[in-house]
C-alpha cells in the first residue's frame, strides 16, 4: 500500500540510532477496513458534490449525525445528577440496562424471562456481543463451525474466526431476484452438521436489507430445531427496520417460544443513535435457571481479560430511558422517525430511476428493509460512480439510505443510470 | 451455589413445535458448563457489599476512596463533562479511538516535548483501559511473534495471567517481590533478567507495583535498563498509576523515560482509571515504539486490525473527558492538584497505618507500609490471617494481604491496625 509520506522523510529520524532494530520491523501495513475505508476516502475527497454512502449511521435530511433530544435528556439527566459516580461496573455490566435490553428484545412478559433462564451481559455494542458469544461457544459448545448467510456485514468472519470458531456459509441472498435465496438457505442449512451454529440476522439483514417472511421464518425454526442447530441473532436494527421495535424482534421472540436455547447480540449504535458509546448486550437463552446462572460465570472469564468490565456511560442512557414510561415512548416516536425518512429515501430513489427510465427492475429499492439497499450494481459500475460523481459505497454495491436526502437523490439518480447504461 | 447438574427439564410451550428432532429438546446445551471460579479481587467486594456489620471495612479493590470512604469524582471531571453533555455527536471514533486523546497521552508517558512523538515514531491507538491495552499487545504479540513468551513478574495483578493467557501467549515468571524484605528481590530479578533467552518480552509495572507497592530505585531502573539491552530484551510497560504514587506524573514515568533514553523501543499500557478516577469509563492507550514513522502506521494499522473484530472502536465519552482536561491548560492544572491530593492522603495513611501499628507495641517490622508506594500494601500477611480478618473483624481484602491504601481512612485506621495487630502478634 503506497505511503503518503513523502521519501525525503523517511530517513532515519533524529532520534533513532541508539537503538537496534524493531521486533516488530517485519510488521506490513494492514490494508482499509472495507466498510470504514470508506469514510477515509470520502474525507479526502474535495468535491462539494460528494456523497457517502457507506458506514450504515444515520444522517438527517440535512446529512448531519444525529443525537436523539431523549438521548441529550437522558445524558443531561446523568451529568446533573452529583451523586453519580464513576466506578467500575460489574464484569456482567450495569444490572438494570442487562434486564431492560433483554424486555426489549424478548418481550416484557417474556416467559424464558419469568423463569430466570436467560443470561445478559453488557458488551461493546454489536461487534463486541458477538465476539464474548463466539468466544463463549468456542470454549463450551460442542461444534465449533458457525454458518453465516452469503452474504453478510464485512466483520463478521473475522469476529468469529478470532473467537476459534470455523466459519462457513449458507446460501442467502438471489442476484437474480435481489431477494431470498429460500431455498437455497433451506438446502444449505439442511446439510449443516447436527448443532452446528448459524448466525441470524433479526432484521434488516446488512448488506442486503432482505428479510425472510413470517411464515418463512417459521420454516427456518423448525428445520433448526428438527436438526438441533443453534441460533446466533444478530440483532443491530431493532426498531429501525420496520419503525416498530416489537415488530422486528419477532423472528428472534419465535425462537424463543419453542423453549429452545439461542444466542442473541443486540446493539444500540443505530436505534439509539449511541454507536461511539459502544452500548450493546449479549443475551443466552437457556433451558434452565441453572445453566444461565453457570454460563453467566462463564461469560464472566471471556471478558475479564479481553477489557474486565463495560463502559459506564452508554449503558446508563439506554437504562435511563427505557426504564422512564415517557421518554421510552419519546424514543419510540424518534426511532420510528428515523424509520421513516429511510423509507421515504427508498421511495424517492425508485421513483427518481423509474422517471429516468433506467433500465432494469428496481422494485427492491423499496422492498428492502432497513437502512442498506444493496442496489446490484457491481464493482465496476460503483468505481466509476465514485470517480465522476464523487459517490462513494462499498464495492459490494450496498449504499446506505440514510445517508441520502431529497437533495441528493436526484445526483445518486443520475450515478446510477451512467452506471448502468455506460459501464458494464 | 449447589449444582443441580444433571436435571433434565421439559418446558412446555403452547407454540411448541410438533418437531423436537432424535435428540429431543429437553436437556440444554450447556449443563456440562461448570460455575467459574469468582474473580479474586473482585469477588472481595461482593463479599463485603453482601456484609451487614457496621464496622466493615473495605480494603480490597483499588478504587480510590476520600476520607470519608467515598468513590471520588474529581473536580475537573466534572467539569469536562459538563462540557461534553449533549453538545457533541456520538458518532463511531476511528478503530484507532480518538486521536486527540492518544496526543495527549503519549505527552504524559514519553514527555510533553519528546522528539520520539514530534518524528511520529509511535504507534498508539486509544484501549479499553489497562486491562484493554494489554490484551490488545498481547493478541499483537502472539499473532506477529507467535513463538515469543511473556515473562511476568512474582507476584502481580491475577488479570496479567488471564490476558496473556487468553492471547495464548506462553507464560514464564521472573523474581520480583522479597518476601523476607518485603521489598524487591533486586539480585533473583537480575539474574532472571540475565538467564532469560535474548530477546525475550518482559512485563515490567511503570510505578507503584500492583500488589506490592514495591518499585525498583532509579539506580535499580537503571541496572535493569542496561542489561535489557545487553540481552536485547523487549520491555512491556504497565503504567497504571501514572500521578498516583508520588503525586507528580512526570516522576512516576521515570523508569519510562530512563528506558526511552537507553534507546529502548517499548510498549506501554496506560490507564486513566485511577489517576483520573475514570474507572467505569475504560479509557486507556497502548502504545509501541517503533524504528520510524512508517512502521509507526504499519504498527497502528494492525493493532487496529485486532480491535475491529473485538469491538470495532473505543467508546467516545471517557476519551472526550480525557482530551478535554488534558488540552486545557486550567483543567489540566486542576487535575495535578487532584492527582496529588489523592497521592497525598495515601501516602499520609501509610504513615498513619505504620505509625498506629509501632504504638500498638507490634513486634513486628512495619517499615514496608511507608517504603511502598501507591494504592497497595504488600503487607506479608498470610491467607489464614486475612480470613481471620475477615471472619473476626469484617475487613475485606485479597488473600494475598494486599491492602488497598486507598480505602483506609482517618476514621478507619485505629480499628484497622487494632485488627491487624491482634492476628498477627502471635506470628
Amino acid at each position: 500500500m503506497a505511503s503518503t509520506i513523502p521519501d525525503e522523510m523517511l530517513g532515519p529520524a533524529p532520534t533513532s540510532g541508539s537503538h537496534g532494530p524493531s521486533v516488530f520491523a517485519d510488521v506490513v501495513q494492514a490494508p482499509e477496513d472495507p466498510i470504514l475505508g470508506v469514510t477515509v476516502a470520502y474525507n479526502k475527497d474535495p468535491s462539494p458534490v460528494k456523497v457517502n454512502l457507506g458506514v450504515g449511521a444515520y444522517r438527517t435530511e440535512e446529512g448531519k449525525p444525529l443525537v436523539l433530544n431523549v438521548v441529550r435528556r437522558a445524558e443531561q439527566m446523568l451529568v446533573n445528577d452529583g451523586s453519580r459516580v464513576k466506578e467500575y461496573l460489574p464484569i456482567t455490566g450495569l444490572a438494570d440496562f442487562n434486564k431492560l435490553s433483554a424486555k426489549l428484545i424478548f418481550g416484557v412478559d417474556s416467559p424464558a424471562i419469568q423463569e430466570k433462564r436467560v443470561t445478559t451481559v453488557q458488551c461493546l455494542s454489536g461487534t463486541g456481543s458477538l465476539r464474548v458469544g463466539a468466544e463463549f461457544l468456542a470454549r463450551h459448545y460442542h461444534q465449533r463451525t458457525i454458518y453465516i448467510p452469503l452474504p453478510t456485514w464485512g466483520n463478521h468472519p473475522k469476529v468469529f474466526a478470532l473467537a476459534g470458531l470455523f466459519v462457513k456459509t449458507y446460501r442467502y441472498y438471489d442476484p437474480a431476484t435481489r431477494g431470498l435465496n429460500f431455498q437455497g438457505l433451506l438446502e444449505d442449512l439442511s446439510a449443516a452438521p447436527s448443532g452446528a451454529i448459524v448466525l441470524l440476522h433479526a432484521c434488516a439483514h446488512n448488506p442486503t436489507g432482505v428479510d425472510p417472511t413470517f411464515e418463512q421464518w417459521e420454516q427456518i425454526r423448525q428445520l433448526m430445531r428438527s436438526k438441533t442447530l443453534l441460533p446466533f441473532f444478530d440483532s443491530a436494527y431493532q426498531g429501525f427496520a420496520s419503525g416498530n421495535l416489537d415488530a422486528d424482534a419477532q423472528s428472534v421472540r419465535l425462537f424463543v417460544e419453542d423453549g429452545g436455547e439461542l444466542l442473541a447480540a443486540q446493539s444500540y449504535a443505530k436505534n439509539m443513535g449511541l454507536y461511539g458509546e459502544r452500548v450493546g448486550a449479549l443475551s443466552i437463552v437457556c433451558k434452565t435457571a441453572d445453566v444461565a446462572t453457570k454460563v453467566e460465570s462463564q461469560l464472566k472469564l471471556v471478558i475479564r481479560p479481553m477489557y474486565s468490565s463495560p463502559p459506564i456511560h452508554g449503558a446508563s442512557i439506554v437504562a435511563t430511558i427505557l426504564k422512564d414510561r415517557e421518554m421510552y415512548h419519546e424514543w419510540t416516536i424518534e426511532l420510528k422517525a428515523m424509520a421513516d425518512r429511510i423509507i421515504s429515501m427508498r421511495h424517492q430513489l425508485f421513483e427518481a430511476l423509474r422517471a429516468k427510465g433506467t433500465p432494469g427492475d428496481w422494485t427492491h429499492i423499496i422492498k428492502q428493509i432497513g437502512m442498506f439497499t444493496f442496489t446490484g450494481l457491481n464493482t465496476e459500475q460503483v468505481a466509476f460512480m465514485t470517480k465522476e460523481y464523487h459517490i462513494y459505497m462499498t464495492s459490494d454495491g450496498r449504499i446506505s439510505m440514510a445517508g441520502l436526502s431529497s437533495k441528493t437523490i436526484p445526483h445518486l439518480a443520475d450515478a446510477i443510470h451512467e452506471a448502468i447504461t455506460c459501464v458494464n | 451455589m449447589a449444582s443441580r447438574a444433571g436435571i433434565v427439564r421439559w418446558i412446555f410451550s403452547r407454540n411448541r413445535s410438533a418437531v423436537a428432532g432424535a435428540r429431543g429438546m429437553s436437556t440444554s446445551w450447556w449443563r456440562g458448563v461448570e460455575p467459574a471460579a469468582k474473580d479474586p479481587i473482585l469477588g472481595v467486594t461482593e463479599a463485603f457489599l453482601a456484609d451487614p456489620s457496621p464496622s466493615k471495612v473495605n480494603v480490597g479493590v483499588g478504587a480510590y476512596r476520600d476520607d470519608d470512604g467515598k468513590p471520588v469524582v474529581l473536580e475537573c471531571v466534572r467539569e469536562a463533562e459538563r462540557r461534553v453533555a449533549g453538545n457533541l455527536n456520538m458518532e463511531y471514533l476511528p478503530m484507532g479511538g480518538s486521536i486527540r486523546m492518544i496526543e495527549e497521552t503519549l505527552k504524559l508517558a514519553y514527555g510533553e516535548n519528546s522528539e520520539l512523538i514530534k518524528d511520529k515514531r509511535i504507534a498508539a491507538v486509544q484501549a479499553l483501559s489497562g486491562t484493554g491495552a494489554c490484551r490488545l499487545f498481547a493478541d499483537f504479540q502472539k499473532r506477529f511473534l507467535p513463538d515469543s513468551q511473556i515473562y511476568i513478574p512474582v507476584p502481580t495483578w491475577a488479570n496479567h495471567h488471564n490476558i496473556w493467557r487468553d492471547a495464548h501467549v506462553p507464560q514464564r515468571t521472573f523474581h520480583y517481590y522479597h518476601p523476607e524484605s518485603r521489598g524487591l528481590d533486586f539480585a533473583g530479578l537480575m539474574d532472571d533478567v540475565k538467564n532469560a533467552p535474548n530477546g525475550s518480552f518482559f512485563l515490567l509495572h511503570a510505578c507503584a507495583h500492583n500488589p506490592t507497592g514495591v518499585d525498583p530505585s532509579e539506580e535499580q531502573w537503571r541496572e535493569i535498563s542496561y542489561q535489557f539491552k545487553v540481552k536485547d530484551h523487549f520491555a512491556f510497560f504497565d503504567m497504571a498509576y501514572q500521578g498516583f504514587a508520588s503525586g507528580d506524573p512526570e516522576r512516576d514515568a521515570k523508569a519510562i523515560r530512563i528506558f526511552l533514553e537507553d534507546g529502548h523501543l517499548i510498549g506501554c499500557a496506560q490507564s486513566y482509571a485511577k489517576n483520573m478516577g475514570l474507572y467505569g469509563q475504560r479509557v486507556g492507550c497502548l502504545s509501541v515504539l517503533c524504528e520510524d514513522e512508517m512502521q509507526a502506521v504499519a504498527v497502528k494499522s494492525q493493532l487496529q486490525q485486532i480491535a475491529r473484530p473485538m469491538y470495532s472502536n473505543p467508546p467516545v465519552h471517557g476519551a472526550l473527558i480525557v482530551s478535554i482536561i488534558l488540552s486545557d491548560p486550567d483543567l489540566k492544572n486542576l487535575w495535578l492538584k487532584e492527582v496529588k491530593g489523592m497521592a497525598d492522603r495515601i501516602i499520609g495513611m501509610r504513615t498513619a497505618l505504620r505509625e498506629n501499628l509501632e504504638t500498638l507495641g507490634s513486634s513486628l517490622s512495619w517499615e514496608h507500609i511507608t517504603n511502598q508506594i501507591g494504592m497497595f500494601c504488600y503487607s506479608g500477611m498470610t491467607p489464614e490471617q486475612v480470613d481471620r480478618l475477615r471472619n473476626e473483624f469484617h475487613i475485606y481484602m485479597t488473600r494475598n494481604g494486599r491492602i488497598s491504601m486507598a480505602g483506609v481512612t482517618t476514621g478507619n485506621v485505629g480499628y484497622l491496625a487494632n485488627a491487624i495487630h491482634e492476628v498477627t502478634k502471635s506470628s
